[in-house]
């Protein structure tokens, strides 16, 4: 019919300027050569000045990720990667600054441009001191501040960079580091061991609930580089923190890699929610360019009456593959999984969470959303199980799609294993389509095309949404609607 | 005022054509009725006239005061004051109907650089129509249509027209899937509407919405044409004798 072609013209036309976080900042930046060699290792390790252990650690897991092969069970196309030919390393040139004033006025600026500013003075116009954010600015590998680090010290909370931490704090690094990801987990985690140059580390101590939220907001710059961030997030018994991720990247015509590992750590009576806005560069309509966000989170309810949440609102890199998921290993324990995944053009996710109930009476729930325009490809994959001694786990799974336009997928993949009688698991998934007999209607009633899509893809998130902090949950309204822009004809 | 001129309508992709040069007039204050059998046209008539993009005009016009629609959108042609109430009301889910109708009262008003309603005023203004059509407040909050039975589909269609105060109101079989109850209401909703200011075009394949609506002309439809104009007598008449006349007539 004429206006399914002229939806298909539409998408196919679908200007990737849309992207407008696509602006590269020009510094002078010091890099290894290309590739990955002991020496490279070497060079990243003795960049950050770490001590003796950390480089061991590095080189073993660098050791082991020779031996291991890139995996290929994701609904996910994309040719092989050349791991020699990336940069595993680029700061801008000169000391590390010490203090603000010290950071480049260029990365301030593109900062700024990201809407992200990063003087505290600037913060705190205007905005009430319950509503503060601090933030820790990662570009390309290097943290280049982050902001209210005194004022978290003075409440016993620990916020730096994960550079830092290995420095100042390597005894809570040392008992933390890789207890939820172990090194070997998967290949993209091995190789990020290895060679894992900056991330954030927070620790709450007992009791504390944070005075405010955190946040780490990633950039890469430079061209043919991985950026492979690293972040450890461990709340002491009974303490609670809200930490907020944000992803962008300049669009460039090379595939970059994004492969990151996070783990939490939440100890008895701990809560700890983890939120991501993700939007890296996603290519063009074509598939040309755009991040590979191969990412490994994991959370560890550790202790009794633990809870993690994940919240996720995933709408760029041209293909994800992540997985945040939690181990309900204490007692009582509570995982939660709030996704909404975009995904228009040629993009491609593989996408959804793991809920591995171990203790007794563990609780979790996922509520995931898919949405599919264009020529994209969206795969829920999700893993809920149950060991035999974790007696009265329950969870319940909700996970809906919709397609908008007939040229893109939507599929859901669930595992469930229960060896427990007394677990309850419940699924429910639907898959609708925004059809032009929909359109019509509301058009008939005076809405245009796009806010038409726009007030049914709000109605279809509104439950994932909600699970944002207030003013995250404006923003990743917006960034849905202008994701799906030109999606119907 | 709705004039409609010579207008030759086919499936847009395919050869089939639905209208042959239909005319038609329905005056302010008008109720006009089209009653015809069953593949006369009648709904392609009203999907036209509302901007549905299945279709190709070949030839012909539609004015609504004076003013050419047929190169507007849709959402253009209800800003201008056409209202089609469907005969299957979609479903749009996730959607609170509050939510949707003060998305559509906006956009019309922003269309018409008019400015937006005050929550306030919004919420009256519902409640106040609601009541009148025995809506419950608990509809109001449930997504648009989703679960709704055929009566209450037929309800909220007449709300939306009461909120978005059309100068030209199309039923399409709003009749079809009511029991006899529900018919009332919604004939009594639309018996509220009529206003010297406003036009409807009622379209039906039987008499009894007529009882309840009285129309002051009708037409009869047969092969994509008017082939008869007259009261609301000739419905009755038509009840009495059916279509075949007409049918061999075109």
């Amino acid at each position: 019919m004429a206006a399914v072609q002229e939806t298909i013209d539409q998408v196919k036309s679908i200007d990737v300027t849309e992207y407008k976080y696509g602006f590269v900042t020009e510094l002078e930046v010091e890099k290894p050569a290309k590739g990955l060699t002991e020496d490279t290792v070497r060079y990243i390790s003795a960049r950050k000045n770490e001590p003796a252990w950390m480089l061991e650690w590095r080189l073993d897991a660098f050791r082991r990720w020779k031996t291991m092969t890139e995996p290929a069970w994701a609904r996910v196309n994309y040719p092989p990667i050349d791991y020699q030919n990336i940069y595993y390393y680029a700061a801008p040139k000169g000391p590390a600054p010490q203090s603000l004033d010290e950071v480049d006025p260029a990365i301030l600026d593109a900062y700024k441009k990201l809407g992200i500013p990063l003087s505290e003075q600037e913060i705190l116009a205007g905005v009430a001191p319950e509503n503060r954010v601090a933030v820790d600015a990662v570009f390309d590998s290097v943290s280049v501040v982050t902001t209210f680090k005194k004022e978290l010290a003075q409440a016993g909370v620990i916020f730096c960079s994960i550079s830092d931490a290995i420095q100042e704090h390597p005894e809570l690094v040392k008992k933390y580091l890789a207890t939820v990801v172990p090194v070997t987990d998967n290949y993209f985690a091995t190789l990020n061991c290895a060679v894992f140059t900056d991330g954030s580390f927070v620790y709450i101590p007992k009791g504390v609930r944070c005075p405010m939220e955190l946040s780490t907001y990633f950039r890469i710059n430079e061209q043919n580089t991985g950026q492979f961030e690293r972040t450890l997030i461990i709340a002491d018994e009974g303490s609670y923190v809200s930490y907020l991720e944000g992803c962008t990247a300049p669009k460039r015509d090379e595939n970059q890699l994004h492969a990151a590992v996070v783990e939490l750590i939440a100890l008895d009576d701990a809560e700890i929610k983890y939120s991501t806005v993700q939007n890296w560069y996603p290519g063009d309509a074509e598939g040309k360019g755009g991040i590979y966000n191969f990412v490994t989170k994991r959370g560890d309810c550790r202790g009794k009456n633990s809870k993690i949440s994940w919240t996720q609102v995933e709408t760029g890199s041209a293909i994800t593959w992540k997985y945040p998921s939690c181990i309900l290993r204490g007692d009582g324990s509570r995982g939660e999984f709030y996704s909404i995944a975009v995904s228009n053009g040629a993009q491609q996710v593989d996408s959804g969470t793991k809920m591995i109930h171990l203790g007794k009476n563990t609780t979790s729930k996922i509520i995931a959303k898919g949405i599919a325009a264009g020529k994209s490809d969206s795969t829920y994959r999700g893993m809920v199980s149950a060991h035999r001694k974790a007696t009265g786990a329950r969870n319940f799974t909700n996970c809906d799609s919709l397609l908008i336009g007939d040229q893109c997928g939507a599929h859901t993949i669930p595992y469930i294993e229960a060896k427990t009688a007394t677990a309850v698991f419940e699924h429910e998934a639907t898959t609708s389509k925004i059809g032009e007999d929909q359109m019509f209607y509301c058009q008939q009633r005076g809405l245009s095309e796009e806010e038409a899509v726009a007030l049914i893809v709000n109605g279809f998130v509104k439950e994932v949404l909600q699970q944002l902090p207030m003013e995250f949950a404006v923003e990743a309204q917006k960034l849905i609607t202008i994701s799906l822009e030109g999606s119907v004809g | 005022m709705l004039e409609i001129r010579n207008l030759v309508v086919k499936i847009a992709d395919e050869d089939k054509q639905i209208l042959n040069g239909l005319n038609l007039t329905v005056n302010d204050g008008e109720v006009a009725a089209i009653m015809g059998p069953n593949g006369s046209g009648k709904s392609t008539l009203s999907y036209v006239i509302a901007g549905k993009e299945d279709y190709e005009v070949l030839d012909g016009e539609i004015l609504l005061n004076g003013e050419n629609v047929l190169e507007m959108e849709a959402d253009a042609r209800a800003a201008a004051g056409i209202f089609l109430a469907f005969q299957y009301p979609l479903e749009i889910p996730g959607v609170a109907t509050m939510t949707f109708l003060k998305a559509a009262m906006n956009a019309q008003r922003r269309a018409r650089g008019e400015a937006e309603l005050l929550t306030p005023d919004f919420i009256k203004a519902v409640n106040g129509a609601a009541d009148k059509l025995g809506i419950a407040k608990d509809m109001l909050r449930r997504p648009l249509n989703v679960g709704f039975s055929g009566g209450e589909k037929k309800r909220m269609e007449i709300l939306q027209m009461a909120l978005l105060a059309p100068s030209m109101c199309i039923l399409d079989e709003t009749d079809s899937g009511l029991d006899i109850d529900a018919l009332r209401i919604v004939a009594d909703g639309v018996n509220a509407l009529r206003d010297k200011n406003r036009g409807f075009l009622v379209i039906t394949h039987y008499q009894r919405l007529l009882d309840h609506i009285i129309p002051d002309t009708v037409h009869v439809m047969s092969q994509g044409r008017i082939v008869k104009t007259g009261g609301k007598e000739l419905a009755l008449e038509l009840e009495k004798s059916g279509y075949a006349a007409y049918v061999e007539a075109a």
